[in-house]
């Protein structure tokens, strides 16, 4: 589902954000994206929805080539991901439900289709009695589970999420957390950066670490290595 | 379709003042324009009159048979560039002189030999009253072997082209002056709506909307009050005529307006100056959201 191999990127100021990461992640797995402020997470999420291209190296997700990506395509490929970010990005003046349809009507779905397929995901994340409330009138938790409804609206492929619960309390990253882990269940691959190590360490999840832009340790890679003597 | 549509029209409701602003900008130019264009058809329909009265005088030598005469005004007429010809016969100038020189009434009484020669009079069609044009007919006229002398108001004609082509020129730099200043300012007025909007379009990307569905609505937006600047405009144009006309106390009651064909026109350049605008601004803005 996702491919990186040998990628570099330099941003137009010249800061190396990403030195010779490579890694692939496949059907269904959940991913840690660890690493310190500034390590290049957010780099590696960015390079994944086309938002940022390669400086050197290849970005392959969900069958498109990321390096050689037409314009047409970009469209495309988000189409098949859902992105959610620490800072939730909803829209202040509409209400939970118009967020999430928000997201079908801007890609051309069909009308008489949106209601119910908005409901469904609402249910999905547990917010379907607040679908009429509007951002400020609902605690942060619930906002990211409305953003990740949003995501969710278009059936993706794979769940980008870059500390999707660093503005949340402990108790509502849990909660964020664990329809993460559902959702992924469900058979989407989950792709979660955080710095929250308590977080990672309370599950057997593949962890990959960044530090200044290289990838240190790769829990798949290295334990696999670790076993094979 | 529909939605690209009312994401337009909610444009007007979420920068109201911004989107008057734009409409009246149109507005105001095309009103200028507007007002200037109908100077020029005015200008033009005068000048229609004078234009008329453009013609060729060729004088015949005295004793000149009327039967030549008669067979060189058809060969004249039959000129592409010439509207109709008359033939004035020695008579006729003197009969016309004694009308319209009063002042010499009592001389031309009292000759016994009539002095005037008869001539051949040339009219020219439309689109032909241009010097050039005049001077190579009125050079044909002189190969004829029994006219005397071609008289054609050589200055004044130059004059009217003159005239005419200044009015033009005047028009064109105008019109194209206040046609970048609304481009520019529509596209003020949407790049302030494309950063209004900013994280609206940002999330547009986030979740995959083409590129066209995100720019759709500026350009619909920029078309539309494009649109109302051009209605705009042409009641203004109307006011300031109807004062115009109608202060004038009745000199001017001669006044045309824009026929619905001009009408249709700058509506549809309001409708083309509003694109512009915002397809520059798209273009240059929207990629930095
Ligand atoms: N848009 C950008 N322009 C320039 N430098 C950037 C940009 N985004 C990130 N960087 C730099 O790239 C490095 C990695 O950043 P980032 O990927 O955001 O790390 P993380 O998400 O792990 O905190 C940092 O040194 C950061 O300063
Ligand atoms: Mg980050």
């Amino acid at each position: 589902m996702i491919r990186f191999t040998s990628v570099y990127k330099a941003y137009p100021n010249g800061a190396m954000a990403l030195k010779d990461v490579t890694f692939h992640v496949s059907k269904g797995e959940f991913v840690f994206l660890t690493g310190h402020s500034g390590a290049g997470k957010s780099t590696i999420m960015k390079l994944l929805f086309a938002e940022q291209r390669p400086s050197g190296g290849e970005v392959r997700v969900s069958g498109y080539n990321v390096n050689s990506l037409q314009p047409d395509d970009v469209p495309r490929l988000r189409r098949r991901l859902g992105v959610v970010f620490q800072d939730f990005r909803l829209l202040e003046d509409r209400t939970a439900e118009e967020n999430v349809a928000f997201a079908l009507e801007v890609t051309g779905a069909r009308t008489d289709t949106i209601a119910a397929r908005v409901m469904r995901v609402l249910t999905q994340v547990g917010l379907s009695a607040k679908s009429r409330a509007y951002p400020r009138e609902l605690s942060g938790g619930e906002q990211q589970r409305v953003a990740i409804a949003r995501a969710l609206v278009n059936d993706p492929a794979i769940l980008l999420a870059d500390e999707p619960t660093g503005n949340l309390d402990e108790r509502a990253t849990r909660g964020v957390f664990q329809l993460l882990r559902d959702i992924n269940n469900g058979g989407t691959v989950v792709v979660m950066a955080t710095h929250d190590l308590d977080l990672v360490r309370q599950t057997v999840y593949r962890t990959i670490e960044m530090r200044d832009g290289g990838l240190v340790y790769d829990s798949d890679v290295d334990e696999a290595a670790a076993e094979a003597p | 379709m529909k939605l690209l549509t009312r994401e337009a029209l909610l444009s007007f409701q979420r920068a109201p003042l911004l989107s008057v602003l734009s409409v009246t900008t149109i507005a105001f130019s095309l009103f200028t324009v507007g007002l200037f264009g109908l100077v020029a058809i005015n200008l033009r329909e005068a000048l229609r009159g004078l234009e008329e009265r453009v013609e060729i005088a060729a004088y015949t030598f005295r004793g000149t048979p009327s039967e030549t005469i008669v067979i060189a005004t058809q060969d004249i007429a039959a000129f592409p560039e010439v509207q109709d010809v008359s033939y004035v016969s020695e008579e006729e100038a003197l009969r016309r002189a004694r009308s319209e020189l009063v002042e010499f009434r009592d001389a031309y009484r009292d000759l016994q030999v009539n002095p005037l020669p008869a001539s051949i009079e040339v009219r020219m069609k439309a689109g032909y009253r241009d010097a050039a044009t005049v001077g190579r007919v009125a050079e044909r006229l002189r190969g004829f072997g029994f006219i005397d002398d071609v008289r054609f108001g050589r200055e004044w004609v130059q004059k009217l082209d003159q005239l005419r082509n200044l009015t033009g020129l005047v028009g064109l730099v105008i019109g194209l002056a206040f046609a970048a200043v609304a481009v520019v300012i529509i596209g003020v007025t949407i790049r302030l709506t494309i950063l209004q909007r900013a994280r609206e379009i940002s999330i547009m990307r986030l979740v995959g909307a083409t590129n066209w569905f995100i720019r759709g609505p500026f350009l619909l937006e920029g078309a539309l009050k494009g649109l109302l600047g051009g209605l705009l405009s042409l009641v203004l144009c109307y006011g300031g005529y109807l004062l115009f006309r109608d202060s004038s106390g009745g000199t001017l009651s001669g006044l045309v307006f824009f026929g619905p064909q001009q009408m249709a026109l700058i509506i549809l350049f309001g409708v083309l100056l509003g694109l512009c605008g915002s397809m520059v601004s798209v273009g240059r803005h929207l990629r930095h959201v």
